[in-house]
């Protein structure tokens, strides 16, 4: 087999959620345990069975503020996800101390050349702006108020910004990006639903590996916080069943008995991934290692995977498939970051999955559950995951868990922040399709 | 240890020309146009009232031996399924669950789905309140819960045509789909080719499939003014690389190739049709509209490909001749992207780019979108294998300032062996292929 490879390291994290953008902002927020769930702010989302979601608070981030000035205008055709993306790309960029062209160098000097600098993107389904949107759509209005394709194609489609359908290409976010920081190497946008980060953060280190490139901006945004994308949560069998009178911070509950479902969420971020020789010349602070990347596709009993396999066996494909890459046993695991969206069946599975690759550890083998803060981030949410993965490696520290509990024979019962001094963590998505995903990421003494 | 050589053992594809390698290669050969009027929606209105459908009697049920997995398959899926039922066919590969499930991944460009356009606007419509001027999410909701169908909704998820397949193979290893644009099933194949290089799986089920052939597709490409809008007989209307040419035509389909390591098709006897040799991917970083004017970041796609291939583009093989044979083309048929992308063969070749013989087939089956590059890398494949070469339709009042061979009109007869296959995304994606004849 041929793994001529070079070593991949993580020198920047730039993750987007709830608590707000940077690793400080969602750090805190899982150390104390406090929840990212509330009521939206953007909708009254209590036509469906949950009213809550997992969003930053209005006014909280502004895109305008993190892109160079010359770049303010193009933040007009930015979809949400663009503009989480593009926050988590100003955040990781900064956190690696790197200067790329978004910094706009006085003598125009980057520090990785341009050619050697890739990008890997996880997408979802963008939805259409619905303002802005249904402005045009009412232009076409039969007296009796239903839609009139007629009149939309000769003059109601013309109310639409010519560059409308750009803003919801799943290859923006990739674009803006490359774009800001200059990134001309290999670039991809990989849409495997909640596996698609770890998928493309596994492809910038294959791509590095093989020497295309020296460094990448790797990870994944999605906002499935707009009607469309939580009546497909719905529709998957995903969302909470709740009312507005619920607490909101109890809803999500990863692996527990009383599992209720999950909650749209909004955002994701990117990393800094660099060959370790690239970062050990320009004399980086390197915050892990990637060591290992797997994936599988799981057998879909229901062929679109909506149901998940209650066996886990694509999953645990996924992380053997890791560890193999790594050259480690699961006994060299020392926490994980799961999915565990709070959404049973999917629960069971990946925890089936954990049984079935750690055997009697399973249960001791701390499990670090983000789903209360991210909600069902989609695309976004492996890059928060692996974030949070790298800080616990950098910080020795765990974090709190919430709402959880141990009846699936893994260790996600409730607990405090607490020193562990991890030194390996496996990073895992499944993904609603099928898909999964699993890095590995080690510690540097 | 040198890397694995990576073959193509199968090949399958839906498009408007037909069904099978042979149909719709045989109508390429004539010039034959698969455009005529809209019929999927009622599009009487619209600045753009053509495309190349697929034509209403394809039924991908009768690819399968089991079409009931597959009962809420979108129109991707459906055209999915048909072309790599083609291919795994060809490939000979066990149509019994294969023993080794895992070393079966699948690496897919593949669109989001169809929208269900009349319920959705009618939802916004009803969900609308002239007052406050916003959607009322309560009022959409229930609106949306009563009309809109459940598997349809899901099924527009762009890793449905992924799930659908993974089921039909029960292939269990690395799965992907990338959506780069136009340029997604050309770096499908590509990183599928990549994986398997380094040894990550035996057979990867590679390709694209795609339908933007709704209400919102043809606004959101008439809104860019990338569509022809040609006012004539629709087979006239795409033509790349002519001085006339007025945008692309969308086409709809899937293309689909089993990709696999020589030793796995070796050790299992099977024929290897072509082999693959180069992969090169760039981005233009330039703007979200337009493409590099220079052709650079085409350029650096294509000089990766072909330098991992290991051919010097100004070299002359023992013939004459340069060393790739065939190019083909993105050639969109609008403005910018021809230009663009002659500039960008000549920035690599050099001198030599006027020998190389380069066209274009969406002037006959539209431009399939995300599912373009497998399409077009398929008729590479095919060029090699029968020596001829598929035309550019239409080129009858060549563009003074675009001088390379465009095949003009007619296929031609042509020794080939190497071919170079480009695609092009919005978003200034570019990739590149480079395959070719299979020597032991």
């Amino acid at each position: 087999m041929l793994r001529h490879n070079r070593r991949v390291v993580i020198t920047g994290i730039g993750p987007i959620a709830a608590p707000g953008l940077g690793i400080d902002a969602i750090w805190s927020a899982l150390l104390e345990g406090r929840s990212g769930v509330a009521l939206c702010a953007t909708y009254d989302s209590s036509g469906f069975s949950c009213p809550f979601v997992a969003q930053l608070p209005p006014g909280q981030f502004d895109v305008k503020q993190v892109v160079p000035k010359s770049y303010r205008k193009a933040t007009k055709v930015m979809a949400r996800d663009t503009e989480l993306v593009v926050g988590g790309a100003a955040e990781a960029v900064h956190s690696a101390g790197i200067i790329t062209k978004a910094n706009e160098p006085v003598d125009g000097r980057v520090t990785i050349p341009v050619d050697r600098m890739g990008c890997h993107i996880g997408a979802g389904l963008i939805a259409a702006e619905e303002t802005e949107l249904t402005e045009a759509l009412i232009t076409s209005r039969t007296v009796d108020g239903r839609f009139d394709i007629g009149a939309w194609g000769v003059i109601g489609m013309q109310n639409l910004t010519p560059l409308w359908m750009l803003k919801y290409l799943p290859n923006m976010l990739a674009c803006h990006v490359t774009i800001c920081h200059d990134c001309q190497g290999p670039s991809n946008t990989i849409t495997c639903g909640e596996a698609s980060a770890l998928l493309s953060i596994g492809e910038s280190m294959r791509v590095i590996g093989r020497g295309h490139a020296d460094a990448c901006l790797s990870g994944g945004a999605e906002s499935k916080v707009n009607l469309m994308a939580i009546l497909r949560q719905y529709y998957a069998g995903r969302l909470a069943k709740v009312s507005a009178l619920d607490d909101p911070t109890t809803i999500v509950r990863p692996f527990a008995a009383n599992a209720k479902g999950s909650v749209a969420g909004e955002g994701g971020g990117l990393l800094v991934l660099e060959a370790a020789e690239t970062a050990a010349n320009r004399g980086a602070k390197v915050m892990a290692e990637l060591v290992g990347f797997g994936a599988s596709q799981s057998f879909c009993p229901d062929t679109i995977g909506a149901e998940p396999a209650a066996d886990g066996e694509g999953i645990s494909d996924a992380m053997l498939s890791a560890l193999d890459d790594a050259g480690m046993k699961p006994d060299d695991i020392d926490a994980i970051v799961p999915f565990g969206c709070g959404a049973a069946a999917m629960d069971a599975a990946e925890a089936t999955a954990i049984r079935r690759v750690f055997g009697g550890r399973a249960a001791k083998v701390p499990l670090v559950t983000i789903s209360t803060i991210t909600g069902s981030c989609g695309a976004g949410f492996g890059a928060v995951a692996a974030s949070v993965a790298v800080q616990c490696l950098r910080t020795g520290m765990l974090p709190a868990r919430v709402n959880g509990d141990a009846s699936q024979g893994v260790d996600a019962g409730p607990i405090a922040a607490r020193q562990a001094n991890p030194k390996s963590i496996l990073v895992c998505t499944p993904s609603l399709g099928g898909q999964n995903a699993a890095i590995i990421l080690r510690g540097v003494s | 240890m040198s890397a694995p050589r990576i073959v193509v053992t199968g090949m399958g594809w839906v498009t408007s020309l037909g069904y099978s390698v042979d149909s719709v290669w045989n109508r390429l050969m004539k010039s034959e146009s698969g455009m005529a009027p809209i019929t999927r929606f009622d599009a009487r209105t619209f600045p753009t009232t053509f495309a190349a459908e697929v034509k209403k009697d394809y039924d991908f049920r009768t690819f399968l031996k089991d079409p009931a997995l597959h009962a809420s398959a979108g129109l991707n899926s459906q055209f999915a399924l048909g072309a790599a039922r083609q291919a795994w066919k060809q490939s000979g590969l066990d149509l019994s669950p294969p023993k080794n499930a895992r070393r079966v991944g699948l690496y897919l460009g593949a669109g989001e789905g169809v929208l269900d356009f009349d319920n959705y606007a009618a939802c916004m419509l009803k969900g609308w309140n002239d007052s406050t001027r916003t959607v009322d999410g309560v009022k959409w909701a229930a609106e949306a819960l009563s009309r809109m169908d459940r598997l349809r909704e899901i099924e527009q998820e762009p890793n449905m045509p992924l799930a659908h397949l993974a089921r039909e193979f029960n292939a269990r290893g690395p799965a992907y789909n990338c959506l780069t644009a136009c340029a997604a099933s050309t770096q499908a194949i590509g990183e599928a080719f990549s994986i398997l290089r380094r040894g990550d799986a035996d057979v990867m089920i590679s390709g694209g499939t795609h339908s933007m052939i709704h209400p919102f597709g043809v606004t959101g490409f008439n809104r860019l003014t990338a569509l022809s809008t040609f006012k004539g007989d629709p087979t006239m209307a795409s033509r790349p690389f002519c001085f006339s040419r007025d945008g692309f035509v969308m086409g709809e389909g899937s293309g689909m190739v089993i990709l696999e390591s020589l030793d796995h098709a070796t050790a299992r006897g099977a024929t290897p049709i072509a082999e693959v040799l180069g992969y090169g991917s760039s981005a233009d970083a330039f703007r979200i509209t337009d493409i590099q004017p220079d052709g650079r970041g085409a350029a650096v796609a294509m000089q990766h490909a072909l330098t991992q291939a290991g051919i010097a583009a100004d070299a002359i093989g023992s013939d004459g001749r340069p060393l790739i044979h065939y190019i083909s083309a993105h050639g969109t048929g609008t403005k910018e992207n021809d230009s663009i992308e002659t500039r960008a063969v000549k920035r690599v070749f050099g001198a030599l780019a006027k020998k190389i013989p380069m066209s274009s087939v969406k002037s006959m089956m539209g431009h399939l979108i995300a599912a373009a590059g497998a399409v077009e890398f398929m008729t590479c494949v095919l060029a090699i294998e029968r020596g001829m070469l598929p035309p550019t339709r239409n080129l009858n009042d060549p563009d003074p300032d675009l001088d390379l061979d465009y095949v003009p009109n007619h296929a031609r007869a042509a020794k080939v062996e190497t071919c170079l296959s480009n695609s092009f995304g919005f978003g200034g994606q570019n990739d590149t292929l480079v395959v070719t004849r299979f020597k032991p």
